[in-house]
């Protein structure tokens, strides 16, 4: 009898509940800022840009060659999260990496050209928080980033277009 | 309160007396009828001027609350005007803020005074725990005051210890999400966090009421450690130490005033003057100056696993949230850690001399967290880290096998050898 009454109230106790922590969650006009459209063409090669989309800041990186060789010779036993450069960027457009421009160990904006993994000529990131580095692939380097830098949902509308989101 | 009054005494105070007996449980609560040890020094005054900070911080917050805005676009922009135009805005607001800094100093010199006599032992334990509790809640309100200015270092602040959260495996972001009510530090986020920086010195008065209420059960340890045997070991609070206590908050308020009226910005960042930027990082995050050894606990946690395979068991992020929480969780095992029957380090030459090692770590580690983590700060942080956990390894074993100095007999008879001249 008590028992029963007990686990009721507590049913209850927890239906109250609810409405109060999910007033809590990001609401629908938060939700509903979904997606961007960014012109490519004004990015030079070697140009690193920041826009901003729900909030945070998306890195799209026009990337040189040697960006990308210097991504690529990279054994997948040296990454802390191994993630070949295929899979940061889309077949055909290997140039362009985008990415969201948070450090994935406790949230600030890493700072691009800077660090020790960016092949000499501007790649590379490096998180002034606490130090993560990030190569010209987005991945962790070094610090005490857990992951590489998250990649966005986006998919090219043209060579020139992209839409994040 | 134990026994009911049958008789009415004469007048307006018998009157109310009769009714609600509110006279006699002042008198025994802080007057002549709660009897202290008489051999209190001023180390014991740091817990009443530790009430005073948190009723100062909730006058002056209050009347803060009447001008400020807790909306993104508005919230550094009211601060500035509350500086600017609000009558005396300048002093409520340096009074706030130096207020925060000033109530963790004091919370800090009680907390060590505790360790230093070992008020934490038997039978005050759950006293020491509901210290902890008010810790704990004093960051979280300090965290989320800070916020509200909503400068860069309210916004980088907020966003990098929110992510702390995200190191809870499986579901850290849902649970970042949640509390930031978005995809980063936002409108939602100031709002709440204002909404909640109101509430929690409210739980911390209730909190304060319960850490007093167990702490009259026992009353207060003291210099020596030994209980209270006698009525010649105490004198009552009465007028003894409301003038005492009344004596340091003169002391303390005249510290208090130079920061204020001299100083009312040193102990704060000058970055927190720009406003908050969701797109730029400044290049050096700190918090404030009572956080800094818990922050550099964060960072200077390495990988854990197995050296040399790679193979590793907890991220040093998550390894980092753990250290930083654990190093104030271990605090309510504490009690049993020690496991020494005296209770003052006066009597106990090893604890002493760790005692200070202690303390001396824990001001390393501020620094640390001061400095930016590279090169030789990262050594000395891992260092200090290991070692402030060490010491409680250490302290399990001491406390069991010191050989501890004799007690004195009483406590009257320690005072009066001391200093009984006439």
């Amino acid at each position: 009898m008590v028992l029963t009454a007990g686990a009721l109230a507590a049913v209850g106790a927890g239906a109250v509940a609810w409405p109060f922590i999910h007033s809590m969650n990001p609401s629908a006009d938060v939700l509903a800022l979904s997606s961007i459209e960014v012109d490519l063409t004004p990015i030079k090669e070697g140009q690193t840009i920041k826009v901003k989309w729900r909030g945070v800041p998306v890195f799209i990186r026009h990337r040189t060659a040697a960006d990308i060789a210097d991504a690529r010779k990279v054994p997948m036993s040296e990454l802390k999260d191994p993630e070949t450069d295929d899979k940061r960027v889309k077949k055909g457009h290997e140039q362009w990496l985008v990415m969201i421009g948070v450090c994935t160990h406790l949230g600030c904006i890493p700072l691009a050209g800077a660090g020790d993994y960016g092949a000499g000529d501007g790649g590379g990131w490096f998180c002034p928080c606490h130090g993560s580095q990030y190569d010209t692939a987005g991945r962790i380097r070094m610090g005490p980033a857990p992951k590489n830098l998250v990649l966005p949902e986006y998919s090219f509308l043209n060579d020139n277009r992209v839409k994040i989101g | 309160m134990a026994h009911k009054p049958t008789t009415q005494a004469p007048g307006i105070k018998g009157w109310i007396e009769y009714r609600l007996p509110i006279f006699s449980f002042i008198d025994n609560s802080v007057g002549t009828k709660y009897p202290c040890p008489r051999n209190l020094n001023y180390w014991w005054n740091f817990g009443a001027i530790a009430g005073l900070c948190l009723m100062m911080q909730i006058l002056s917050g209050l009347f803060l609350a009447m001008h400020y805005t807790p909306e993104a676009t508005m919230a550094f922009d009211s601060v500035e005007h509350i500086m600017r135009d609000v009558n005396y805005g300048w002093l409520l607001r340096y009074a706030h803020a130096v207020g925060a800094s000033m109530f963790f100093v004091v919370v800090y010199i009680h907390i060590f005074r505790g360790l230093y006599y070992g008020s934490y032992k038997a039978p005050r334990e759950l006293l020491w725990w509901l210290g902890i509790v008010i810790l704990l809640l004093m960051m979280a309100t300090a965290f989320m005051g800070y916020v509200l200015p909503w400068g860069q270092m309210s916004f980088w602040g907020a966003t990098v210890i929110t992510n702390l959260f995200s190191a809870i495996p499986g579901v850290g972001e849902s649970v970042v999400h949640w509390l930031w009510g978005g995809f980063a530090v936002d409108n939602p986020t100031l709002n709440r966090f204002y909404a909640i920086h109101f509430l929690l010195p409210f739980v911390i008065v209730g909190v304060v009421i319960l850490h007093i209420w167990a702490l009259h059960q026992h009353g207060s340890n003291n210099p020596l450690g030994i209980d209270v045997k006698t009525p010649q070991d105490t004198v009552p609070f009465h007028p003894y130490y409301t003038i005492k206590d009344c004596f340091g908050f003169g002391v303390f308020l005249f510290i208090f005033s130079i920061f204020v009226f001299f100083a009312p910005n040193s102990l704060g960042d000058p970055d927190n003057y720009v406003v908050a930027n969701s797109m730029v990082t400044p290049a050096h995050i700190v918090p404030e100056w009572y956080f800094l050894p818990f922050y550099a606990i964060l960072r200077s946690m390495p990988d854990i696993g197995i050296p040399f395979t790679g193979v590793v068991f907890v991220s040093s992020k998550l390894a980092g949230v753990i250290g930083m929480f654990g190093s104030i969780i271990i605090f309510f095992f504490l009690p049993w850690i020690d496991g020494s029957r005296v209770r003052s380090a006066t009597f106990r030459p090893v604890y002493k001399i760790m005692f200070w090692l202690f303390l001396a770590d824990c001001i390393l580690l501020g620094y640390v967290g001061s400095q930016p983590p590279a090169g030789t700060m990262l050594v000395v942080g891992r260092i200090g880290l290991a070692y402030y956990f060490v010491h409680f390894v250490a302290l399990w074993f001491v406390s069991r096998h010191e050989k501890t100095l004799p007690l004195p007999e009483s406590i009257s008879k320690s005072v009066l050898a001391s200093g009984g001249h006439h």
